[in-house]
C-alpha cells in the first residue's frame, strides 16, 4: 500500500494547487534561466553570423559594437590582399526607429556587400537581396511581412526575405540591406544639411565609410598573426573573432548579464526555501497521523519513504508543469528567452536535491514524533 | 468477572515507576503500580487530570520508558528493572497490542478496509490476505457495509469500530483504549462497550481502558483507581458487570 500515492488522490485538488503554484515559480526560474542564456546568445548573434575569422575597425577602438567604428570604404580591398585572407566585406551598422502599423520600430540595420561575408545567414522564408536599392531581408522578429514596405530615413525599402533570430544585444530585430542603401542612410545629410554644407564649401565628401571589415581565412591561416598584420597599418586596428564575442560577452552585455545571473540566483533561493517550507508543512500537517502509524507499529522506513516520494512527486509535477509551461510560451517574450537541455536538466538536478533535502527536515520533524501524542485529544 | 482468574494473566505489572525530572522539578506520574488483567477482562483506568492513568497505558504500550519495575505481556517477560528485553518495540506493539483512541484516529486517506489493512500489512501480510482479513473484522464489527467509505463520511460510532476493526487486525490479545467513548452519544457508546466485550470474551482478550465515562463505567469487570501516580483502589471486589 503506497501511503505517499493515497494521500496525495485523498487531496488531488490541493496537491494539483501546490503543483500548480510551485511550476509557476520554476517557470519563472527557468524563464530567468532563458532570458540570461537568450541575452549573451543574442549578444553573440550578429558577431557570429558572418561566420568570419577577423574584424578590421578603427584604431584604438574595440569596434564595431562595444565602441564606434569608422573606417574608409576601401579598406576592404587591402584587407582582401592579405596572404591567408579568402574573403572580405564591408560592413555598417545602425539603429534606426521607423513608423510602421501605427507604431514605432526599432530596428538595426546591417549594411553589407552582396556576394560577400556580413549578409544574412539564412533565408527562412523570400529570397536574398537582388537589386542594388531598396530591398532589405529582416528578422521575423521585427513583424514586417514578406513584401511589406518600410520607409527608413529617406527611401522606401521592400522586404524580400525573412530570416530568424538576428538580433542586436539590445534585441532590437535585424535588417540586412545593400551597403550603398545602409550607408546612404547612416552618412547621409538631410537635403537642408546638405545645402548648408555645400554653402559653406564642404560638401560633396564621399560617404565611402564603412564601419568594419570583415576578413574571412584560410583555414589553416592564424587570426592572430592576420590581425597582427593588420595592426601594423597605424590606422587600423584588428581584432579576431574570439576577441570580439569576448567584449561582447564580458563588455556590451556584462551588466544585464550580471544582473539577470544576480536575480536568477536569488529566485533560485527563494525557490528552494518556497519547497523547504511547502513540504516541511505537508509533514508538520500530518503530525498526528505519523504518530498514529508510529503507535501502530509503521516502521520509521514506511514514514520516510512516504514524505520523501511526496516531496519528489510535488517537485518533478512542478518541475514539469514549469517547463511545459515555459516552452510554450516562451516564443512571446519580447527577447529570445533560450532553454538549452543542460540547463533544464541542471535546474530539474537541483530542484531534486532541494527536494531530497527538504524532505529530510520533515523526515526529522516526522522520527522526532512521539508515538503517545497519538493517544488523547 | 468475565475474566479468567485461573488462567495466567495477559498483562502483569509489578511495581512500575516513572518519574519526570529531577531534584524539585521530579514529578513521580507512576510509583510502584502492581496490576494483573486476565484474559477476557474488560478493565478501566480511573483518575483525575495527572493521576498516571496515561502514563500507565503508555507504559502498558511499550511507547513510554518506565523507571523502574517490571512487566509481562501475553507470558513474555518484556521489561526488567526498568528496562525494556526487547530491542524494537515497534514490532512488539505490532505482534501483541492494539490501540483504540479517542477520536478514532482513522488515517484520513485511507477508506475504512485499507484502514483496517493496514497494520495487517504492516505486519507482513499480503495485499489480498490483508484484504479480506479487513473486510471479514468490519462484517464482524458490522461495519462491513461501510467498507468503501473514507473515515471523513464515517458517523462516530462507525468510525469508532473501523477503529476497533484496526485494532484487532494482528489478533492481539491486548487492547489499550484511550477514551474510548467520550466522542460518543450514550447509545453509541453503549454499542462501542459491548463490541469491546464481544472481543474480549470472544478472542480471550484483555481490554484496558482510560475513561471519564460515567455512563459506561458499570460495562467494566474492574476499575482500577488512580491518584497521584498510585493505584488507590483496585475495584476487584464490585459486582461484575453481565452483558
Amino acid at each position: 500500500m503506497n501511503l505517499a500515492y493515497r494521500d496525495i488522490r485523498h487531496n488531488l485538488f490541493r496537491f494539483f494547487l501546490t503543483c500548480l503554484g510551485l511550476g509557476l515559480l520554476l517557470g519563472v526560474v527557468l524563464a530567468m534561466i532563458g532570458i540570461y542564456k537568450g541575452l549573451v546568445v543574442d549578444a553573440l548573434t550578429i558577431a557570429r553570423s558572418p561566420a568570419i575569422d577577423v574584424w578590421v575597425v578603427e584604431a584604438n577602438t574595440r569596434g564595431p559594437f562595444a565602441e564606434a567604428s569608422r573606417i574608409p570604404g576601401d579598406t576592404r580591398e587591402a584587407i582582401a590582399r592579405i596572404a591567408g585572407v579568402t574573403a572580405a566585406g564591408s560592413i555598417t551598422y545602425q539603429t534606426v526607429e521607423a513608423e510602421h502599423g501605427g507604431g514605432k520600430l526599432r530596428l538595426y540595420v546591417i549594411g553589407f556587400e552582396s556576394g560577400r561575408p556580413g549578409g544574412p545567414p539564412e533565408i527562412v522564408e523570400g529570397r536574398h537581396i537582388g537589386r542594388s536599392h531598396y530591398e532589405l531581408v529582416a528578422d521575423r522578429s521585427a513583424g514586417l511581412a514578406l513584401g511589406a514596405r518600410i520607409r527608413l530615413g529617406r527611401s522606401t525599402f521592400e522586404v524580400v526575405g525573412l530570416t530568424r533570430h538576428q538580433v542586436a544585444s539590445g534585441g532590437d530585430p535585424a535588417v540586412f540591406m545593400t551597403l550603398l542603401d545602409a550607408q546612404k542612410l547612416q552618412f547621409d545629410l538631410a537635403p537642408s544639411a546638405a545645402r548648408v554644407q555645400v554653402a559653406r564649401g564642404v560638401g560633396g565628401a564621399s560617404r565611402d565609410t564603412v564601419n568594419a571589415v570583415v576578413a574571412r581565412l584560410q583555414p589553416d591561416a592564424s587570426a592572430d598573426a592576420v590581425a597582427s598584420s593588420i595592426q601594423r597599418w597605424k590606422h587600423l586596428a584588428a581584432i579576431t573573432q574570439e576577441a570580439q564575442e569576448l567584449i561582447l560577452t564580458r563588455s556590451l552585455v556584462d551588466r544585464a548579464r550580471r544582473q539577470i545571473g544576480l536575480f536568477t540566483s536569488l529566485l533560485l533561493i527563494v525557490s528552494a526555501v518556497i519547497i523547504a517550507l511547502i513540504i516541511y508543512t505537508m509533514t508538520m500537517e500530518k503530525l498526528k497521523q505519523i504518530a498514529t502509524l508510529k503507535l501502530i507499529g509503521a516502521a520509521d522506513r514506511i514514514i520516510i519513504s512516504m514524505i520523501v516520494q511526496q516531496a519528489l512527486a510535488l517537485g518533478f509535477i512542478g518541475f514539469a508543469i514549469g517547463a511545459l509551461l515555459i516552452v510554450n510560451i516562451k516564443d512571446y517574450f519580447p527577447r529570445r528567452v533560450v532553454l538549452e537541455a543542460d540547463n533544464v536538466m541542471v535546474l530539474g538536478l537541483i530542484v531534486f536535491v532541494v527536494c531530497l533535502v527538504s524532505s529530510g527536515l520533515g523526515v526529522r520533524a516526522a522520527l522526532k514524533v512521539d508515538p503517545a501524542t497519538a493517544l488523547g485529544g | 468477572m468475565s475474566g479468567t482468574q485461573n488462567q495466567p494473566p495477559l498483562v502483569r505489572v509489578d511495581r512500575v515507576s516513572k518519574h519526570f525530572g529531577e531534584g524539585e522539578a521530579r514529578v513521580d506520574a507512576l510509583r510502584d503500580v502492581s496490576i494483573e488483567i486476565h484474559p477476557g477482562e474488560v478493565v478501566a483506568l480511573l483518575g483525575p487530570s495527572g493521576s498516571g492513568k496515561t502514563t500507565l497505558l503508555n507504559v502498558i504500550g511499550c511507547i513510554l520508558d518506565p523507571s523502574s519495575g517490571s512487566m509481562e505481556l501475553d507470558g513474555e517477560l518484556v521489561l526488567e528493572n526498568g528496562r525494556w528485553l526487547r530491542p524494537n518495540l515497534r514490532k512488539l506493539r505490532l505482534d501483541k497490542i492494539g490501540f483504540i483512541f479517542q477520536f478514532h484516529n482513522l488515517i484520513p486517506f485511507l477508506d475504512a478496509t485499507d484502514n483496517v489493512a493496514l497494520v495487517l500489512q504492516l505486519a507482513g501480510a499480503d495485499a489480498d490476505t490483508a484484504r479480506t482479513r479487513a473486510l471479514e473484522l468490519l462484517d464482524y464489527l458490522e461495519v462491513g457495509h461501510r467498507r468503501n467509505a473514507m473515515p471523513a463520511k464515517l458517523s462516530g460510532g462507525e468510525a469508532q469500530r473501523v477503529a476497533i476493526a484496526r485494532a484487532l487486525a494482528n489478533r492481539p490479545r491486548i487492547i489499550l483504549a484511550d477514551e474510548p467513548t467520550a466522542a460518543l452519544d450514550s447509545k453509541r457508546a453503549g454499542i462501542v462497550m459491548d463490541l469491546l466485550r464481544k472481543v474480549a470474551v470472544e478472542q480471550q482478550a484483555a481490554i484496558i481502558a482510560v475513561t471519564h465515562d460515567e455512563k459506561i463505567f458499570d460495562r467494566f469487570d474492574r476499575i482500577f483507581h488512580l491518584r497521584d501516580g498510585r493505584l488507590a483502589v483496585d475495584d476487584t471486589a464490585r459486582e461484575p458487570f453481565r452483558s
